[in-house]
């Protein structure tokens, strides 16, 4: 066991993708941001210095605090405090974790029901292809943001005032979900085209494999690069359709607020002067988002043989 | 003295790990008027000489030493030396005529431009000078054809026009890199010919790079030998080919497939392989042997294959007939061969045995049962298990993500699921053994090992069901010529001890000839005659056959 560890990890030391990542300093420091903000996050009951959701660390007096370095700054509030005396570091770390399992599930579910779709599309062909591929190109039509907001009116007509809280955040998983998963569609059919006239393929129906052990066995495995590269991308834009729904006011309720929601919420003050409540979470909002970018821009770059 | 003179050129590519020496001081010289073959296998180094005389060395690699003189002047001196040179004294023939024209600008504007981008002509004076130049290298209506676009020439055309493109602005050296290998044997020796003619008649120094003896020994006057970046021997082409000194050089002479004879084996002098000793054949053991009866084991009747891209209208304006009503049969035991070029349908046949197309009419039978009129998916399970089949790639015919015991034993635990993990283990070494690969290779992934033990792992895949039919599409076209003889060995030595039948597609007609027992030709989807080896290669009935036989090139042609 210790052996066959030691040589997966020698095996990574010597792969040609863990070469060209620590020639590529943008890939280097993205990831060292990313995986900061995904411990803080992950683990933010122990690493944020507040609860901002426990009533008794609330101390209203304490209110619209500056961030620490100012004049009026106290300096347990790093970042300062918002209109009811929460601290915005804890509320933002706790903020990025709504945010962040809101992108990777809608990613996730728009991934799986993307290359399925593309998968079985591009393996089958025929009628079936063409209703699929059509129904990208409808989806296509239909910009994402609206997409959410037909979803999220729907999930407000039929679930109850109450429930609809609770499931907000489901609601608002599928309505992101269902708006990206054209691209993952397309880019699997296409990858599949390929993948499906070689041989080893017909090796495999010669033999006998069934086609479902065919395409998930065989071709999925080697259709993952593509659709690893626009996960990453799509992630980063998951985080953001995410955060413009819950500014908007129909994503995640302020009593869970995400990082679009304190977004909102400090918009109202942000003319008043106390800048601070808005500022740090959409600052931190676009150093997320544009880590993920550069590591995915750096990820298509290495995986994409017709670069090398 | 010598037109082109190489001296002690070393090229190196620095690459992650190591530098590779691509060439090892090299030397060779042209004189005017003479064909120089530089022969070897992929690897050996071959173009990388052809690139470096060009200076079209990609990065990271560079020359590290020694130079070329060019009609007295050390074209690598400086920079602008070589810019100056090549188009205008060095013309360039490669290796696919399909992407070397640009396919948006008329054969005319390409020819033009190069013309005019070297020597200092009007317009008119160009387009008479490139009209001249395409009657040279015999294109008929050359004054119509000018305007046409590279796609309305088929592949044999195109290459001549590449020629004429390398002949714009009167070069003396001509560099051509493996210029036939895309091409068909019957177009092939018209492209020789006209190398050999424009030589001639210009007094041009040649460099014909390539990979096939035969060529070689039609083509060259001498031969350069070239082995991992090595030149082993160089000398007159005859004199190399009948009393080669190298080890290496007897070792390539022997595995190339005699075109005038049969032989049982293939002499192998050095061995990809080893460690291994001879081919021992363990899961002869497991192995359920069919007697060899007077039974036809295939039978094909009147079969034929269309295809359209009508999907809008039905009308069979579109459709191309790929296989056009074709008959014969394979007795048990037999290997029988399917010829033909490329476009005669002979791969679409391979694929409706095994069924990975159905025929649009006609029927096949294998054991006296119709295989293509079997609906279920069950009980064509119990055919797929009989008939197996080896593909021409060996790199896109193993599924790379897939550990080499994985690939092996997919069929195994497909028709036998009750295997034991102990049992399957020791099917799988006896298969890669059998295939002369080592138990080691179980554990490892396609891509460490070479096209050659791909192609091994193929073999070892199609076997794990234990077929009685194995179809191989074209299975050495791929390999190098060494490589190619070990694996013909090896699937002569597996149809002896497994009474295997064997379907062997190939164009390669000396290849055909070692490994058949009954030969059908195949053209534009049609059979032109069946018979036995023998007496197609003594007899041919068919003007197609006769033609395909004298022009394919010969080894022995160098002792007439």
């Amino acid at each position: 066991m210790d052996s066959q560890r030691l040589t997966l990890l020698s095996r990574i030391k010597d792969s040609d993708i863990y070469f060209s990542f620590i020639k590529s300093p943008t890939a280097i420091v993205s990831s060292v941001i990313l995986v900061i903000i995904f411990f803080c996050s992950f683990f933010v009951e122990f690493v944020a210095p507040f609860n901002p959701f426990d009533p008794s660390s609330l101390s209203l007096m304490e209110a619209f605090t500056p961030p620490s370095w100012s004049e009026k700054g106290m300096a347990k509030y790093i970042l300062g405090t918002d209109g009811q005396g929460r601290d915005m570091l804890s509320t933002i770390l706790y903020g990025s974790r709504i945010s962040l399992i809101v992108g990777f599930s809608a990613i996730l579910f728009s991934l799986l029901l993307g290359v399925t779709l593309g998968l079985t599309a591009g393996y089958f062909g025929g009628k079936y292809e063409m209703i699929v591929m059509r129904l990208t190109d409808v989806q296509l039509t239909v910009p994402s943001i609206l997409m959410a907001l037909l979803v999220d009116g729907i999930a407000r007509g039929i679930i109850s005032r109450e429930l609809h809280d609770e499931m907000a955040i489901y609601v608002l998983i599928f309505a992101i979900g269902i708006s990206e998963w054209p691209q993952f569609a397309r880019v699997s059919r296409a990858a599949t085209l390929v993948e499906k006239n070689k041989d080893y393929v017909s090796a495999s129906t010669i033999i006998g494999v069934s086609n479902i052990l065919i395409m998930f066995k065989h071709i999925l495995p080697n259709i993952m690069r593509p659709v690893l590269v626009i996960g990453t991308i799509g992630l980063a834009l998951a985080i953001i359709a995410e955060s413009t729904l819950s500014f908007l006011g129909v994503g995640v309720p302020p009593t869970t607020p995400s990082l679009g929601t304190l977004i909102r919420i400090g918009n109202d003050f942000l003319f008043s002067g106390e800048w601070w409540i808005t500022f740090f979470p959409a600052i931190f909002l676009v150093l997320l988002a544009f880590s993920i970018n550069l590591l995915g821009d750096w990820m298509r770059d290495t995986l994409n043989p017709k670069l090398n | 003295m010598s037109f082109l003179k190489i001296k002690n050129l070393s090229v190196d590519y620095k690459m992650r790990r190591e530098t590779i020496n691509a060439a090892k001081n090299v030397n060779i010289d042209v004189s005017k008027g003479e064909i120089l073959g530089l022969v070897g296998e992929s690897g050996s180094g071959k173009s990388t000489v052809g690139n470096a005389i060009i200076n079209l060395i990609d990065e990271p690699g560079r020359v590290s030493n020694g130079s070329i003189v060019l009609d007295g002047i050390d074209i690598h001196a400086d920079a602008e030396n070589i810019v100056k040179y090549r188009g205008k004294k060095i013309g360039l023939i490669f290796q696919d005529p399909q992407t070397s024209l640009n396919p948006i600008l008329t054969i005319g504007d390409q020819l033009i431009e190069t013309i005019q981008a070297h020597l200092n002509l009007s317009a008119n004076d160009a387009k008479n000078k490139a009209i001249n130049l395409l009657k040279e290298v015999g294109i008929k209506d050359a004054e119509t054809r000018f305007n046409n676009y590279p796609h309305q020439f088929s592949g044999g055309m195109r290459q001549r026009v590449v020629i004429s493109l390398a002949l714009c602005c009167e070069p003396e050296l001509l560099i051509a890199d493996e210029p036939t290998t895309a091409l068909d044997v019957s177009i092939q020796s018209q492209i020789l010919d006209l190398i050999k003619k424009l030589t001639k008649e210009r007094n041009l120094a040649v460099i014909l790079i390539t990979h096939d003896m035969g060529v070689i020994a039609e083509t060259t006057d001498r031969v350069a030998v070239m082995k991992n970046g090595d030149l082993v021997e160089i000398g007159p082409t005859k004199e190399l080919l009948t009393k080669p000194k190298e080890i290496y050089t007897k070792s390539l002479v022997s595995s190339v497939p005699p075109t005038n004879k049969k032989i049982s084996r293939f002499k192998i002098i050095e061995k990809e392989n080893k460690k291994q000793s001879d081919t021992n054949i363990k899961i002869l053991n497991r192995w359920v042997k069919k007697e060899i009866s007077d039974k036809d084991l295939v039978k094909v009747e009147s079969l034929s294959k269309t295809f359209d891209d009508s999907f809008f209208t039905e009308s069979s304006k579109n459709s191309v007939m790929a296989v056009n009503d074709v008959s014969f049969s394979i007795k048990e035991g037999q290997s029988f061969g399917l010829v033909g070029e490329s476009g005669s349908g002979k791969s679409t046949i391979a694929k409706m045995i095994v069924n990975l197309f159905k025929p649009s009419s006609g029927d096949i039978y294998f054991n006296d049962v119709c295989i293509t009129k079997i609906k279920s998916n069950k009980e064509m399970l119990k055919f797929r298990k009989q008939i197996q089949m080896i593909f021409q790639d060996p790199y896109s015919s193993l599924n790379g993500r897939l550990k080499v015991k994985d690939i092996v034993s997919e069929p195994i635990k497909l028709h036998n699921p009750s295997v034991t993990s102990k049992d399957l283990d020791d099917y799988i070494y006896d298969l890669l053994e059998s295939v002369e690969l080592t138990q080691q290779s179980a554990e490892r992934y396609p891509h460490e090992f070479s096209g050659g033990q791909r192609q091994r792992i193929s073999i070892a895949r199609a076997l794990a069901t234990q077929p009685r039919l194995l179809v191989c599409d074209e299975p050495t076209s791929a390999l190098d010529v060494s490589i190619q003889a070990q694996i013909l060995n090896l699937l002569k030595d597996l149809q002896e001890q497994l009474n295997l039948t064997i379907l062997f597609i190939s164009h390669d007609l000396p290849v055909v000839r070692q490994m058949c027992d009954r030969i059908a030709v195949l053209k534009n989807g049609k059979l032109c005659e069946i018979s036995n080896t023998e007496d197609l290669f003594i007899k041919p009935k068919h003007d197609y056959t006769k033609e395909l036989l004298k022009l394919m090139p010969k080894i022995e042609s160098i002792y007439n």
